[in-house]
């Protein structure tokens, strides 16, 4: 196919360079690219989206009729991720791993950092996410959230910003692992001549990650995922992640309690369970603690987990790190429990419960993108350059009416990544959201879940907002042998000696 | 294992059989239409009978017409043991348990899935069944030897060989009832020539013709009872289903730590011994009908105990 008619359009684009030329590195890619004809690769695009349907990696559509069930669009064209550009962004993950779990620890304990001034009490108090009943806890090992989904922007110069934290239960690493299956066979000769990092190590690292909550004295912990059933729509994931660990998933009826210890209803009798995978929201994951018309939870399981007789993860309370104006604080929380700069930046944001941002907020409207401090998943959400004037005049009733609820960011202009439109490629905005693992130590795993807003100029990239994936691959530095062949060839010395 | 995982695998492997066993009934009836004289319309009832279904067939659809009766066994998504609602049923089970069944297994269940529903299948089920219930019965089969061969032998798949196996044997049983009860009781018509078409036929639904061969030179009725109840090597007969039954709920007690004298394995021990050591005119003389229907009631109390024993586990 015809690649010199591609355009960056003066965007930051992730696999060209400004004069339309293909970055360091990826010219494999292209050169594979200009090889197919157009027929050739829409009978990959649709080869790829058939092995979705079949092996089910699809989204129930709420609602809708059972097996109506939809794939995410997935798009070919990889997002490419230099070795370089990776090393900061996994450092600068790590970073802000280590200050948020500081921070959790702080907040439902000495809360030192309210006293000191950094961060407002009512700040924190208000968040919806924030348990009280977590108040002087702290979770086994002192972890709090186990499993991390960050999403990250890339601006105009190509500096990559944390948009935001999401750690009650990001979804979508389950994306990650098939779309590099299905990237596999659509491109199988690219991945021989490009040092492109495998992801295949996730469930092995999330499993020890689970596995090292459990009490020392338990020898083989018994892990379970914990689902809201199979209409929720992330079960696919929920199910996927189960079985790649090879640990039971269960859902609430299955579990039951006793004198405060969790245990599952096996065809032998009851099994003692030491660490849950919840998938569940906190608001749901007990009702006789938190929401009581929960039907999904567990009765009882927030009073085991206090006595400390089961993990879970991640842990309750820890969403107050994903509201958005505590996101605002982000880079001085990094700074006061670690006493480093933060390596990654944020956007800069304007918390509306600070009168003075609130008002240049809402003289500014045309210029900002609005983000109600609980939601997420796109909702809620006003993108002021894009809207019309009727839905800015309605949004700044709603921050006026409550400014806590509200956040707002100067417009990005997001990086693009060459994407399959009606057979051509065309630039579309992308972000991208890295999964972090807190055990033992900290991983980053090496690829994420890129988002592409398939409409052409959006800069929404969620899925329940017409977004789309591709596969993320992350180039190791060509001198670097990766660990796994390192490992293999010593062996292939020592079997010569 | 967790009893709502050992419930929903034993359930998909039933759902499977049962599409399979659908299948094979109404292909043989098809072809038994080709070789009987006069109306082309054929004979249908029977069909229904066997299946179980002649009540609920008349109260939506009437006089049984091939068209009628064909759909009704297939996409109708009102029968709950049509082949469509066996199959999505079955899916749905794997879709729960997604975790314990290799990816292949589930591949299998929803590629099928995938083609009934599209849009036109219907309409060539009708124009080639033939081809249809070929399909659906390599899909049984593909399931069942894909589960073997890519999943542990462990506690889910013996309860997936338990259900195969007490669907199946159910299955032979109300094939043979319902056969005997609608081609004997008129005697002028044993020996005739379309009396034995009928018993071929009736071999032929269960795949056990050209085994049948091998042990008895003539297609008659003893005969063909004596073999699909007492065959101790027929895949699809009753003794062979429940012997693997036993074996199964054997397997399952000892690793749960089940006493022997559990009432699940007891009852499969007494009805694998009735099997085991009766003979076909012990069988006539008691009336084949009647000891069909005890075995058939056996089977479902055994259902029963094992949903007591082991899903209901601790409720």
């Amino acid at each position: 196919m015809n690649l010199k008619d591609y355009n960056t359009e003066g965007f930051f684009d992730e696999l060209f360079l400004s004069d339309a030329t293909p970055r360091p590195g990826v010219s494999p890619l292209f050169t594979k690219l200009a090889e197919l004809s157009p027929e050739e690769i829409a009978f990959r695009q649709k080869a790829a989206e058939a092995a979705f349907f079949q092996m089910g990696v699809t989204f129930a559509v709420y609602g809708n009729e059972a097996g109506a069930d939809k794939i995410i669009p997935f798009d070919i064209i990889p997002r490419i991720v230099q070795a370089d550009d990776w090393q900061k962004l996994e450092s600068g993950l790590k970073q802000r791993t280590r200050a948020m779990n500081c921070f959790l620890t702080d907040i439902y304990n000495e809360r030192k950092i309210i006293r000191d001034r950094v961060i407002p009490m009512e700040l924190v108090e208000s968040c919806p996410a924030y348990r009280k009943e977590c108040t002087g806890f702290t979770p086994p090992k002192g972890i709090w959230a186990h499993v991390t989904g960050t999403d990250l922007v890339r601006d105009s110069d190509g500096t990559f910003y944390v948009l935001e934290d999401n750690m009650r239960c990001p979804s979508g690493v389950s994306y990650v692992l098939k779309d590099r299956e299905v990237l596999k066979e659509t491109f199988p000769k690219v991945f021989g001549m490009m040092p492109i990092r495998p992801v295949d190590e996730y469930a092995a690292r999330l499993r020890q990650t689970l596995e090292y909550l459990a009490p020392d004295s338990v020898e083989k912990p018994n892990v379970v995922v914990l689902t809201p059933g199979v209409f929720n729509s992330a079960y696919f994931e929920h199910s996927f992640l189960a079985q790649q660990m090879g640990v039971s998933l269960v859902g609430g009826n299955d579990l039951v309690i006793k004198d405060s210890r969790v245990y599952a209803r096996h065809t032998e009798g009851l099994v003692p369970v030491d660490v849950i995978y919840r998938r569940i929201d906190d608001d749901f994951l007990d009702p006789t603690t938190f929401r009581k018309d929960s039907v999904l939870g567990v009765p009882g399981i927030m009073d085991a987990y206090r006595k400390g007789n089961v993990a879970l993860a991640n842990a309750p309370g820890c969403g107050i790190a994903d509201d958005k104006a505590i996101y605002a604080y982000t880079p001085q929380i990094i700074k006061y429990y670690l006493n480093e700069d933060p390596i990654l930046p944020i956007v800069p944001t304007f918390v509306c419960e600070n009168p003075q941002d609130c008002a240049h907020v809402t003289e500014n409207l045309d210029k900002m993108v609005v983000k109600a401090t609980g939601e997420s998943g796109g909702y809620g959400m006003l993108v002021g350059p894009h809207a019309t004037k009727e839905k800015r005049e309605e949004f700044k009733e709603k921050i006026l009416a409550n400014p806590r609820n509200y956040i707002a960011q100067p417009m990005l202009a997001l990086s693009r990544v060459p994407t399959m439109i009606d057979g051509e490629l065309e630039g579309r905005h992308v972000d991208l959201r890295p999964y972090i693992l807190q055990g033992k130590e900290i991983y980053v795993l090496p690829g994420g879940l890129t988002r592409v807003a398939l409409k052409k100029g959006s800069v929404v990239v969620n899925s329940s907002q017409g977004g789309g994936v591709k596969d993320t691959w992350v180039l190791s530095h060509s001198e670097e042998v990766p660990e796994m062949y390192e490992a293999v060839r010593q062996w292939q010395q020592q079997q010569q000696q | 294992m967790l009893s709502r995982v050992a419930e929903t695998v034993y359930w998909m492997s039933r759902y499977v059989e049962r599409a399979e066993n659908t299948a094979r009934c109404v292909d043989v009836n098809l072809h038994l239409q080709l070789d009987m004289p006069g109306s082309a319309e054929g004979s249908w009832e029977p069909l229904l009978f066997t299946m179980g279904e002649k009540e609920n067939f008349s109260k939506k659809y009437g006089r049984a017409t091939r068209e009628a009766v064909l759909r009704y066994l297939t996409f109708d998504e009102e029968n709950p043991n049509g082949i469509f609602s066996c199959i999505a049923q079955a899916r749905e089970n794997a879709r729960c348990v997604r975790e314990i069944c290799s990816s292949e297994m589930w591949t299998v269940l929803n590629r099928f899935f995938l083609a009934l529903k599209s849009p036109d299948a219907q309409k060539k089920m009708l124009e080639n069944p033939h081809d249809f219930f070929v399909a659906v019965k390599e899909t049984s089969q593909l399931f069942t030897g894909v589960a073997w061969g890519t999943m542990s032998h462990g506690e889910a798949w013996r309860f997936l060989r338990l259900g195969r196996m007490l669907e199946r044997a159910d299955q032979t049983s109300r094939i043979l009832d319902v056969k005997y009860y609608l081609l004997l009781p008129t005697p002028s018509m044993v020996g005739m020539a379309l009396d034995s078409v009928q018993w071929t036929a009736l071999l032929k639904s269960v795949s056990a013709f050209e085994m049948f061969r091998k042990k008895y030179s003539l297609v008659t009725p003893r005969n063909v009872s004596e073999f699909l109840v007492f065959d101790p090597e027929f895949p699809r007969s009753i003794r062979f289903c429940v012997n693997e039954v036993e074996m199964s709920l054997q397997r399952i007690a000892k690793e749960t730590g089940k006493s022997e004298k559990s009432p699940a394995l007891r009852l499969s021990g007494k009805l694998r011994a009735d099997l085991e050591f009766s003979t076909i005119e012990e069988f006539f003389k008691i009336g084949l009908h009647e000891k069909l229907d005890r075995i058939q009631q056996a089977l479902a109390n055994l259902n029963g105990e094992v949903y007591r024993e082991f899903f209901k586990n601790g409720i």
